[in-house]
């Protein structure tokens, strides 16, 4: 599994120019996480859902990397294994140069500082019985660090910065709504100036009219504090303003992986295609011209996914090849990276079985 | 979780702006869960009432010896001038009752009845507290730990939980407490009475109180704010006992007061078959062991210690229901 991962990689070009400058941040090979299924009690393994299923990428300092993909694709999951919150079941996470792909907890610890989370659910991701000043003035204290002039100040600075008032200090999450919670949790995940900070959906649980202030605020920190984000989210409209590169994932593999405007004017995959199209368009003079395609069919289950592209049982273009031969994650061009027979927008991979 | 308490809307505001002037300054120290709670104890008058008696009792326990000597009564203190001879019974009616006896006097000695269930109070509440508070700490340790490692850890912990619950608690009792009858650990008497009804009520009930931690805490792990700690570098420790414990308090505390009228129940029996605390010391369950004998013609004698456990446990019991509705309002 991984030797035809890394093979498909010495074909992909650098994606960024930036990459030559300084090295990626976060490098992602082969990712695998597979979850076993076990029956009876003597936990026979009788299969394993493919959460993730070979992945690469790169994240490179100061970007930002959307990844968006249907629910149950293996986003979180992708999000978990690379924050190593969950142990991979296979392939490398190198991150600022240093192999951390099965560091133990205690191995983890110091880096830890350098990769937080930002989670999805503003309700579950805080302590119900702590303070709001506890909450954010964990990091500190599980790192040992002494910000200067104190914790204290340091978290109030932290709750100004995100738009909170520093008198909230000693209040309760439960005395916040959706938005103030997400802030809250930025405020925690901001607290030992991270270099990576990946947010799983971090506003898909809040009002569409909040939505845009959370993801405004966590664009306005990046630049004032340099960072490097991943957001997860489910659809294109969230995150296209705020990405600088954007990963499509299908059934546990990554299928299109583009320059933000490059995947928005000119999308590869089919899937892509299909996604954006579900986006609304302001203009209504172009709305005839990218029409909504209605995907036909359900995801299928991750337990058995189809042979050859993952995409072809819900693909109007697939052919025999589709069935027979998993399409590479290949670039064509410049930064643009697809993994399809019969793509859109560029010259047919498979001449020899182009679809009617 | 989310309290239905929310008097102002400053706080459930979207627009921070908003927020940042609309505060009024009174509102800044927050109000805790445990807050909230207490509000919505507060309004359960049942459970309130409940919480009054359980004072009360604790109070008359822990007061019991010099409430005795105020009232100039010693629970072992014959008054055989108080027995008809012949009969071994109290003179007097219901049970001899006079205004030096309110409570009569016991058949066969004459002793006080009111200082005997007095002296019964503190032995039946410092067992039944000793031996909750022995079942929710090894119950919430093993409990947690088996909730949040799961795996191999959780399996050997729960078959532990089934073997105890499977044991034949009140022979093992019987058993333990005969063999134990001389003296043992350096105690004799009263004091090692205590400490057996206090190790094998507590230690066998555990489970108990271990499977509920368990499953709150297999519910609780998956919260993100668990995520969000080890995403910080926190260790299992921290995780169980910084993350977790606060949040299981709430049914920690409910059981335990649930557990409590149980555990009197227990002692109350095992001092009636003759294997708890033996006499002449005064315990409830051991006044009704004598005072079945003499059900016929003195009820007057069952009545005052069957009266006294009645009252406890129900208050427990209900101060202990009012508290689940308080602090975790979806198990009503
Ligand atoms: N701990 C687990 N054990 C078993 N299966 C799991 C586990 N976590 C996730 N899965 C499965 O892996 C697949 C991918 O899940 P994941 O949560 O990563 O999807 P997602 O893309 O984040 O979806 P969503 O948009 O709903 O959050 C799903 O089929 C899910 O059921
Ligand atoms: S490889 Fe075939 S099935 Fe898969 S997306 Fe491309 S055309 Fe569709
Ligand atoms: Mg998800």
């Amino acid at each position: 599994m991984t030797e035809t991962t890394d093979e498909q990689n010495t074909k992909t070009a650098p994606a960024e120019s930036r990459a030559a400058a300084d090295g990626p941040l976060l490098k992602v090979r082969g990712l695998v996480r597979h979850f076993p299924i076990t029956k009876g009690l003597l936990k026979r393994q009788v299969g394993a859902v493919q959460a993730v299923d070979g992945i690469d990428f790169e994240v490179y300092p100061g970007e930002t990397l959307g990844v968006v993909g249907e629910s149950g694709c293996g986003k979180s999951t992708m999000g978990r294994l690379i924050t190593r919150l969950d142990e991979p079941t296979g392939g490398t996470i190198e991150f600022d140069g240093r192999d951390i792909t099965h560091l133990s907890t205690g191995g983890m610890r110091p880096m830890r500082r350098d990769v937080q989370m930002i989670f999805q659910d503003p309700y579950g991701s805080l302590n119900p019985r702590h303070t709001i000043g506890g909450i954010v003035g964990t990091p500190f204290r599980l790192q040992g660090v002494e910000p200067e002039g104190g914790v204290k100040k340091e978290v109030q600075r932290l709750l100004e910065l995100v738009g909170l008032s520093p008198e909230h200090y000693n209040r309760y999450p439960h005395e916040f709504s959706g938005g103030q919670r997400q802030r809250i949790g930025i405020a925690r995940a901001l607290a030992l100036k991270p270099k990576l900070v990946v947010a799983d959906e971090p506003v898909s649980a809040l009002d569409v009219s909040i939505q845009a202030q959370v993801v405004n605020l966590m664009d306005d920190l990046q630049e004032e504090l340099g960072l490097t984000y991943v957001i997860i989210a489910h659809d294109l409209s969230v995150i296209r303003h705020v990405s600088d590169r954007i990963a499509v994932m299908y059934l546990g593999k990554i299928v299109e992986l583009a320059d933000r405007d490059s995947l928005y004017k000119a999308p590869m995959h089919p899937y892509t295609k299909a996604l954006l199209s579900a986006v609304p368009v302001p203009d209504p003079k172009r709305r005839t011209e990218r029409d909504r395609i209605l995907l036909k069919g359900d995801v299928p289950s991750p337990i058995n996914p189809p042979s050859g592209c993952r995409f072809r049982t819900r693909c109007w273009k697939a052919t025999e090849v589709c069935t027979t031969t998993e399409p590479p994650l290949v670039a064509l061009r410049t930064g643009h990276q697809v993994a399809c027979h019969h793509p859109e927008n560029a010259p047919d991979q498979a001449p020899e079985d182009a679809p009617k | 979780m989310t309290a239905p308490i929310e008097t102002t809307g400053a706080a459930a505001e979207a627009q921070p702006e908003a927020v940042l002037e609309g505060v009024p300054s009174k509102r800044i120290e927050g109000r805790s869960l445990g807050q909230i709670a207490w509000l919505r104890f507060k309004r359960d008058k049942v459970a309130v009432a409940g919480a009054i008696v359980v004072i009360l009792l604790v109070l008359i326990a822990a007061l019991s010896r010099p409430l005795q000597s105020l009232l100039g009564l010693d629970p072992n203190e014959p008054n055989q001038s108080l027995i008809d001879p012949n009969t071994t019974l109290p003179l007097g009616d219901f049970g001899g009752m006079s205004a030096d006896h309110p409570l009569g006097v016991d058949p066969k000695f004459g002793r006080d009845l009111l200082a005997r269930v007095l002296e019964g109070s503190w032995v039946s509440l410092i067992v039944a507290f000793g031996a909750t508070l022995l079942s929710v700490a090894i119950g919430t340790v093993l409990g947690v730990v088996a909730g949040y490692y799961r795996g191999r850890v959780d399996a050997v912990i729960s078959r532990m939980m089934d073997v105890f619950l499977a044991f034949p608690l009140l022979l093992f009792a019987i058993a333990i407490s005969a063999s134990l009858q001389g003296g043992a650990f350096g105690l004799e008497g009263l004091p090692l009475h205590l400490s057996v009804l206090i190790f094998v009520i507590g230690f066998f009930n555990w489970p108990y109180m271990g499977r509920i931690v368990r499953a709150q805490t297999l519910s609780l792990r998956e919260r993100e704010f668990v995520d969000a700690a080890r995403g910080m570098g926190a260790r299992g420790p921290f995780i169980l006992f910084r993350e977790l414990l606060p949040n299981l308090v709430g049914p920690i505390v409910v059981y335990s007061t649930l557990l409590i009228p149980s555990n009197i129940l227990f002692e109350a029996a095992l001092s009636f078959l003759g294997v708890g605390i033996q006499p002449p010391q005064a315990s409830w369950g051991g006044m009704l062991n004598q005072a079945v004998k003499y059900y016929e013609v003195d009820p007057q004698y069952m009545l005052v210690p069957g009266l006294a456990i009645f009252v406890t446990v129900l208050a427990f019991n209900l101060l202990g229901d009012g508290l689940r509705d308080a602090l975790d309002p979806r198990s009503r």
